[in-house]
């Protein structure tokens, strides 16, 4: 893992006040820009005094707000997934992608398209949930059930296996009913369909993901230095673990099922968090949320813009704006040593 | 260990080579008498000996017989390029496509597809040339590209996975952003491509796969104790003497090398260069002298197998090979999981 500067709880406190305000910001831009161009005092007046007569008012109340809202909750949580995985399995190459909540829900997501065509929106996010769900709960149940028990490594060679064989069924299935296209889409991550309702979804799933993480980011800080070391200190492993896999659960089960699958995210931004905050979780869980944010909801103008009107899907995006920052920063970090 | 440990070790490891030989032969003929047009064994023998029919002949030299010797050749490939990296890397979840080796060969055969498709003939020997080839020179580059963005004073395992994964996930973003501005035709046939799929099996490319293999096996064999120290940690292996740096970059190259070649011919087959070297190291333990035989013979077979199911499953559609790899070796991968400590 990336090596870390120094840092004092002020300097932190500065980051993440600066990068909560560039947030508020980026929220302001993505709410105030589109086809058509809305100046931010309309945006606060939409907000704040809402005219339904108006249609600028109508379109950031229906659609701008709901999709920025969207854009910000399903970074912060694919962030905060990716953190709590790495921290519990100590590999680098941990994400949300690799526990196979993502192939859950896309072969979820792929069975509606092909044998239930004329499914609905709130049908499909429901799909794509209990898809994300029930991988996961396969995945713990072979980590659970195999000899030596829950090791950080075997759930996620395990999450490895069932991911790679969902998602291979899936691209059968998508070939055979020919549905390639908008499973590609959807697996590049697509924002379009944001709503108030997906911002409900995601409220209620953050909340209980962001509890339990918060609740557990000690008790991480401790296993990432070691099973050995953690059981040492007296540490109830396994509860750690079972409620961070639920959290991860809960948090990327909610976003994947509403965004797809907007890879990168939960890869990469616990490894630059973990670099500006250091290797105590109970600052990189909070920091992730907002930075993971922060890049959704840049990407999510990006993505409109650089194309228009034409979409670019979001997850595309995140990556060609985070690669280049996060191999500097995997560079600069001197050894590399965790 | 002490001599008597490792005498049965050897013993095990000759009986498991025996093994797994004898089903490489047995499956072998079974693969090659399978097919839309079924041929009995006898016949399969017959023609092998100059005597079959002209029909006969046609599909199994033309057809089966560089079809399978393919799958062969990408499934050695594939593992031993996995079991390289997974010892370089000290990480057990590294494979040729997490280094984005196999998404650089993908990026370049989506680009062919993109700007050169529709000037060329499709069908032409001149347009199923020059994919393995783009494939290669894509492969090759990934490579290259992560070695320079993780050198500083040398290449250290994790910040070689670190770049490894940067430079992947900006390749596949630009995979998106292109295949996803094809028209459906093209998009299928880069899906296609990138699920892993050995889509023109002839001798020409057997004979292009063969050197690599032949020359960066026993390359890799010979290196089996460098790797055995090597995954022992980079303090561990400087401590023993071993020029860590050196090793490692030769090492990385064969990996590689393999890999790409294997790309090119095969598309982006997935978990097989993850799974083999597990299974393998299940079977007869740590050391890369036994498992490096071991895990060629397992890929070649694997990706055999799984090539002969695939045309065969749905046909006369084919399913591309990688997707029929995942299904067979992903429940008895989570088998051993379950099993060993």
């Amino acid at each position: 893992m990336l090596s870390t500067i120094n840092h004092s709880n002020l300097l932190r406190t500065i980051i993440n006040i600066s990068a909560i305000l560039a947030l508020l910001f980026s929220i302001g831009i993505s709410v105030s820009y589109g086809t058509t161009d809305i100046d931010l005092l309309t945006v606060w007046q939409a907000i704040f005094h809402f005219n339904p007569d108006l249609t600028t008012h109508q379109i950031i109340q229906e659609l701008r707000l709901p999709r920025a809202f969207t854009a910000l909750f399903v970074g912060a949580f694919l962030a905060v997934s990716g953190a709590i995985m790495q921290g519990m399995t100590r590999n680098p190459l941990a994400s949300p992608s690799i526990m196979g909540v993502t192939d859950g829900a896309a072969f979820a997501l792929v069975i509606m398209l092909a044998f239930f065509p004329t499914v609905s929106n709130s049908g499909i996010t429901v799909a794509s949930l209990i898809g994300a769900g029930l991988a996961v709960t396969l995945i713990f149940m072979i980590g659970s059930f195999s000899k030596g028990g829950l090791t950080p490594v075997k759930l996620a060679l395990a999450g490895v296996a069932i991911g790679t064989m969902l998602s291979s069924i899936s691209s059968m299935i998508s070939l055979h009913f020919q549905l390639e296209k908008e499973m590609g889409f959807w697996l590049a991550g697509e924002l379009a369909g944001a709503n108030w309702t997906s911002v409900q979804i995601l409220l209620i799933a953050g909340t209980i993901g962001m509890v339990l993480a918060l609740a557990i980011a000690k008790s991480i800080t401790v296993l990432s230095l070691g099973e050995d070391i953690s059981t040492g200190l007296g540490q109830n492993n396994i509860l750690t673990k079972i409620l961070g896999i639920f959290a991860v659960l809960v948090l990327t089960g909610a976003a994947v099922s509403i965004a797809g699958a907007v890879g990168f995210v939960g890869l990469i931004i616990p490894h630059i968090t973990r670099f500006i905050m250091g290797t105590d979780y109970r600052w990189i869980i909070p920091s992730s949320a907002i930075f993971g944010g922060l890049l959704l909801v840049l990407s999510d103008v990006v993505a409109r813009g650089i194309n228009a009107p034409f979409e670019t899907p979001v997850g595309a995006i995140t990556s060609l704006i985070g690669v280049p920052f996060f191999l500097y920063l995997a560079r600069g970090s001197g050894g590399g040593k965790s | 260990m002490n001599t008597n440990g490792e005498t049965s070790k050897r013993k095990k490891f000759l009986w498991i080579m025996i093994l797994l030989i004898t089903l490489l032969i047995v499956l072998f003929f079974i693969s090659l008498r399978t097919g839309v047009i079924q041929i009995t064994p006898g016949e399969v023998l017959q023609t092998l000996l100059n005597n079959g029919t002209n029909k006969q002949e046609l599909i199994l030299f033309d057809f089966r017989l560089p079809q399978i010797l393919l799958a062969l050749l990408i499934g050695a490939g594939l593992a031993i390029s996995g079991v390289i990296l997974q010892g370089v890397t000290q990480n057990e979840l590294a494979d040729p496509g997490i280094l984005g080796i196999n998404t650089g060969a993908g990026l370049a055969v989506v680009l062919f597809i993109f700007f050169f498709r529709d000037s060329l003939d499709t069908t032409g020997s001149l347009s199923i040339f020059m994919m393995p080839i783009f494939a290669l020179v894509g492969a090759m580059g990934a490579a290259f590209l992560i070695y320079v963005l993780a050198w500083k004073k040398g290449v250290n395992p994790i910040r070689l996975i670190l770049v490894g994964i940067g430079v992947n996930a900006g390749f596949s973003a630009f995979l998106v952003i292109f295949q996803l501005q094809m028209d459906p035709q093209d998009f299928r046939q880069a899906h296609v491509w990138l699920s892993g799929d050995i889509w023109n099996a002839n001798w020409a490319f057997v004979l292009a796969l063969l050197p690599w293999i032949l020359i960066l096996i026993p390359i890799a064999l010979h290196k089996a104790s460098a790797l055995n120290v090597l995954n022992l940690g980079d303090e561990v292996a400087s401590g023993l003497g071993s020029n860590v740096e050196r090793e490692r970059r030769l090492l990385l190259f064969i990996a590689v090398a393999l890999a790409g070649a294997s790309v090119a011919a095969g598309g982006g087959i997935a978990f097989l260069g993850l799974v083999v070297p597990h299974i393998a190291r299940k079977i007869i333990g740590p050391l890369h002298q036994y498992i490096i035989p071991i895990s060629t013979l397992i890929g070649a077979l694997l990706l055999m197998v799984a090539d002969t199911i695939g045309q065969n499953l749905l046909a006369p559609t084919e399913i591309p090979v990688g997707i029929i790899v995942a299904i067979l070796s992903a429940p008895y991968f989570v088998y051993l999981l379950m099993k060993t400590k």
